[in-house]
């Protein structure tokens, strides 16, 4: 073992204030860490040990002075590879960008670095996050720290897998469907989708249009709530992001579990999920009835055809966003052929896997001549009905505890064949996407194999304070943080 | 077979916004290839569009003066097709939801008659780049995208036109309006105005329409005017010879005067059109369109009707006046100064336009401006010069770009000569050069007369009273 786990966010920001720590010792230790440690785990596709070694020079600087930048100042971060980042390469884990260097910063990366954030590297996704398992990647998979035969979830697998095995202090991440939720829950780790419109899309390659938002990937509530009030508040480059004040997260912390109303939707207890992960869940949500919240069942009527709306919407959406990957101005060009039509089909043959081929079909197929009213626009229709399902029940609760996920990590390969049952793992998590309500998985407990269950909190819109409130009150209480993978 | 004609046309007209609609690159025309661009405006990875309101305010002055409701709930959607000048692979348009719908624009048909045309829809979209093939034989195309994202104006027309000349009056009807609005410079041959036609005919008398054609690449109202007279024969010839109109796209060829095939109904493109979801939907409010409505300008038809009630002008000279908005504001500028608004209009027509003709620019680049226009026609009204001098100190202030026609008189002398006993003095000295022309005249030859003012006039350079130096001269002969 290079150096030994290295500290939670929030512990390490203190450390740097005080200087018991410089940004250089912590970002040093890092890099070697990954040196080391991410051969075997695959969570990064680029370590950019010299820009980093800059960055935390800069802020040791500005520490030593006692003038940081920021509430991040020195913190070794790593981005999703979804992220753009001007001179960094940026390949959204596809053949498509395997050399694109963008000209621009993603907006939430300006925040970073006017943050004082030293940024490690971009980490490993599925293709242009479509996935569930980072096996969609184009370069290579990522394994789950917990259990090298595992996956680590997806498509943020290389953020989560980054966070549990120490690779980085925190990371960002990006949700479409659940891609944040779902690998934090197979890591063990925290990850938040916040409500969508909070954190500016200006930078984020486009998978979704109208369901992606980026979130924090941190070992605990605390960093999450840190990180969050960076990234989020309004980017007049983004017409979606909203024009709402940025709370102060860390400070909502405190708030106590009592007298809150928790719903636990009958639906998301489905058949064929695991004991393990019913058991867990359980005894989190009893844990809050024990501290004084009134816990009641409701329910979600239209869950069951979320996922069938999520596939329409989604790959209609990308069919659309991923025509710009056309060999003409950047990225992959194959032009062996003859004219331009012979470009297009060689470069987006060659350039795209097959995952993200077949979105890209499925989604033409449902915004063509004949066929949008019956599903694209139908599908808008569900959408509709699934956010109204969580406005009624949000009259009387002010948060939702479900599972994450219906299962544990599982197995490399084990569903890659299969499509339709990687989409289904994300059953629990596409519905609050397409309400665009903030979420967050919190680790909850093991499995009896040892692998790491989250608990999923979803609150109301732009309410991230008491989703955070409540996941911390409930993290305070275990040590499932304080548990180590071994590497 | 007697067949009536059916035209519909689809205009596209260049907003004059100075950023582009989806990011703040300028609009500016001509710069260095890919000078104006962004990673918005180039389709990067990552890249949102954030709409100009500015455009919105456009488009509702475009609907107000035809006619439109303006809808208050406005939808962006992405028209999906690849094409390398298109940077996204879509463009952003609007389909179910456009900004104006159901207006219309009278035209003159000709014979004091005027046409109601009706207009479909009005909606605003991005315009896509330019592709460049170098005459090199390399193989190798370009693409320039500072034109990626300029702010468009799609206008569609119902297919109310009968005849060739009734689309051109509709296009230079509503490039007036256009040009009037300030939202489009209405130039053809750079392409910020251009249009499409759809055009069928069918058995006069007969309800059906006929199966369409919709012709390209006209870039001029005569090329317009040819390609559609040219269509209408070549259908009439395929139904008249046993055939049937295909439904088709075609393009006009200038250089063979034709219409050839571009594209068929089966390779017509499925634009998959659905909402864009990067930018919310746009709430017109009340206030907004009655903002936009108090700051529109008086419109061509209703400043020419003005013009012939007000100012006196006969129907077709108050219609040149107000062809542009430049020209009408020039000529009311021009009346400010000097008050006699029949003389001003016949000066303008006759004089200044036929200068700004020749070297083929227009009143905006006008040396001569309204005030001068007007100094020089107060000279001629108080005598000061003759309509002649007139004319000739017009030339010259056009010429060396002078609007001081009073000092241009005095340094030149030719200020009216309309003293009696001077000109009484001239005249004998002309009678006495040439005795054998004044026997002449005095012995019957009455056409002589006109050689003897002549001479009168060069004496004076021109600035004796043509009608004092006419009755001199009668009284001295006749006398
Ligand atoms: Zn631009």
């Amino acid at each position: 073992m290079p150096e030994k786990f290295p500290a939670d966010l929030t512990t390490l920001r203190r450390r740097l204030l005080t200087r018991e720590v410089t940004s250089t010792m912590v970002t040093r230790a890092l890099l070697e860490r990954i040196a080391v440690l991410d051969e075997r785990l695959g969570a990064y596709l680029l370590v950019d040990g010299e820009g980093a070694l800059a960055g935390a020079a800069a802020a040791d600087e500005r520490l030593d002075a006692g003038t940081p930048a920021g509430p991040l100042d020195g913190i070794p971060l790593a981005l999703k590879d979804i992220l753009s980042t001007r001179g960094r390469r940026t390949t959204c884990g596809s053949r498509m960008l395997e050399h694109f260097v963008p000209a621009y910063d993603a907006t939430v990366v300006e925040r970073l670095h006017a943050a004082g954030a030293v940024v490690l590297g971009k980490l490993n996704m599925d293709e242009f996050a479509m996935g569930s398992s980072t096996e969609n990647s184009a370069f290579k998979p990522t394994r789950n720290p917990w259990a090298p035969d595992r996956v680590p979830g997806g498509s943020s697998g290389g953020s989560a897998a980054a966070v549990a095995a120490g690779l980085c202090a925190a990371a960002l991440g990006s949700d479409t469907g659940g891609s944040i939720r779902q690998p934090a829950s197979f890591c063990g780790v925290v990850g938040m989708k916040p409500t969508y419109g909070r954190v500016s899309r200006y930078g984020l390659v486009a998978f979704a249009s109208s369901l992606d938002q980026l979130g924090p990937v941190t070992r605990t509530v605390s960093d999450a709530a840190l990180l969050l009030g960076v990234m989020a508040g309004h980017d007049p480059r983004d017409s979606t992001s909203v024009n709402t004040p940025v709370p102060d997260y860390v400070a909502a912390l405190g708030l106590p579990l009592e007298g809150l109303a928790i719903g636990v939707p009958r639906e998301y207890f489905i058949d064929g999920m695991e004991d393990d992960v019913r058991q867990a869940v359980q005894a989190a949500i009893d844990f809050c009835a024990g501290r004084g919240a009134r816990v009641e069942e409701v329910s979600l009527p239209h869950t069951e055809y979320a996922v069938a709306a999520y596939y329409l919407i989604a790959t209609a959406e990308a069919s659309s966003n991923l025509a710009r990957y056309d060999g003409v101005k950047y990225g992959l060009r194959e032009s062996g052929g003859e004219n331009l039509l012979d470009m297009y089909l060689d470069t987006r043959s060659q350039g795209f896997g097959p995952e993200v081929k077949r979105r890209i079909m499925l989604g033409t197929y449902a915004l063509s001549a004949g066929y949008y009213d019956a599903y694209y626009r139908k599908a808008q229709q569900v959408r509709t009905l699934v956010s109204r399902d969580f406005a009624r029940v949000f009259e009387r609760v002010d948060l939702l505890m479900a599972p994450v996920t219906p299962t544990v990590a599982f197995r490399l390969g084990e569903k890659i064949d299969d499509p339709l049952q990687m989409y289904l793992n994300d059953i629990l998590t596409i519905p609050v996407n397409l309400a665009g309500l903030p979420a967050i998985s919190v680790p909850c407990g093991f499995s009896a194999a040892g692998l790491p269950v989250g608990l999923q909190i979803i609150g109301r819109p732009f309410a991230e304070e008491t989703i955070l409130a409540a996941a911390r009150c409930y993290e305070e209480a275990h040590d499932w943080v304080e548990r180590r993978p071994e590497l | 077979m007697d067949y009536e004609v059916v035209i519909g046309l689809e205009v596209h007209a260049q907003m004059r916004t100075a950023t582009k609609i989806f990011c703040s690159c300028s609009t500016s025309f001509g710069d260095e290839p890919n000078r104006n661009t962004c990673p918005v405006c180039t389709g990067q990875p990552g890249a949102l569009p954030v709409l100009n309101r500015r455009v919105v305010e456009f488009a509702i002055r475009a609907g107000l003066a035809t006619g439109c409701r303006i809808n208050s709930g406005n939808v962006f959607a992405r028209k999906n097709y690849f094409y390398p000048d298109l940077p996204k692979g879509y463009q952003i348009s609007q389909y179910e939801l456009p900004v104006c719908e159901h207006g219309h624009l009278d035209i003159d048909a000709g014979e004091g008659e005027t046409r109601r045309v009706g207009i479909t829809r009005i909606h605003m979209e991005e315009d896509a780049g330019k592709l460049v093939h170098p005459d090199d034989r390399s193989g190798v195309s370009y693409v320039d995208y500072n034109r990626a994202c300029v702010p468009l104006l799609e206008i569609v027309s119902e297919p109310d036109m009968r005849s060739a000349a009734e689309a051109v009056a509709y296009l230079k009807a509503l490039r007036d309006i256009v040009m009037y609005l300030g939202i489009c410079d209405g130039n053809m041959e750079e392409g910020s105005f251009r249009c499409d036609a759809n055009v069928s005919i069918r058995p006069r008398g007969q309800e059906a329409f006929g199966t369409r054609t919709e012709l390209k690449n006209m870039n001029s109202f005569r090329n317009v005017q040819r390609a559609v007279e040219f269509e209408v024969e070549r259908q009439i010839d395929v139904v008249e010879s046993g055939g049937a109109v295909v439904q088709e796209t075609r393009l006009w060829d200038v250089d063979k005067g034709i219409t050839v095939t571009m594209r068929g109904k089966e390779e017509a493109h499925d634009y998959r059109y659905f909402p864009d979801p990067d930018l919310l939907p746009v709430v017109i409010d009340d206030a907004w369109i009655d903002a936009v409505r108090r700051s529109l300008p008086e419109l061509p038809r209703a400043r020419c009707g003005r013009f012939m009630a007000t100012y006196g002008l006969a129907a077709d000279a108050a219609g040149i006046l107000t062809g542009s908005r430049a020209l009408a504001d020039y000529y009311e500028a021009a009346v400010e100064r000097f008050s006699r608004p029949v003389p001003v209009a016949n000066w303008m027509i006759s004089e200044l336009l036929r200068h700004l003709n020749d070297d083929n620019i227009g009143i905006e680049d006008c040396p001569v401006t309204p005030d001068g226009l007007g100094s020089l026609l107060k000279l001629v009204d108080d005598g000061t010069i003759s309509g002649k001098i007139a004319k000739k100190i017009f030339a010259a202030m056009y010429r060396e770009r002078r609007n001081d026609p009073g000092a241009m008189v005095e340094a030149r002398g030719l200020r009216q000569l309309a003293d009696g006993g001077e000109l009484e003095g001239i005249v004998d000295t002309v009678l006495a050069e040439h005795p054998a022309e004044a026997d002449s005249y005095r012995g019957g030859n009455r056409k002589v007369f006109g050689f003897l003012v002549g001479q009168v006039m060069r004496r004076t350079k021109g600035t004796a009273n043509p009608g004092m130096a006419n009755d001199i001269l009668r009284a001295r002969l006749e006398g």
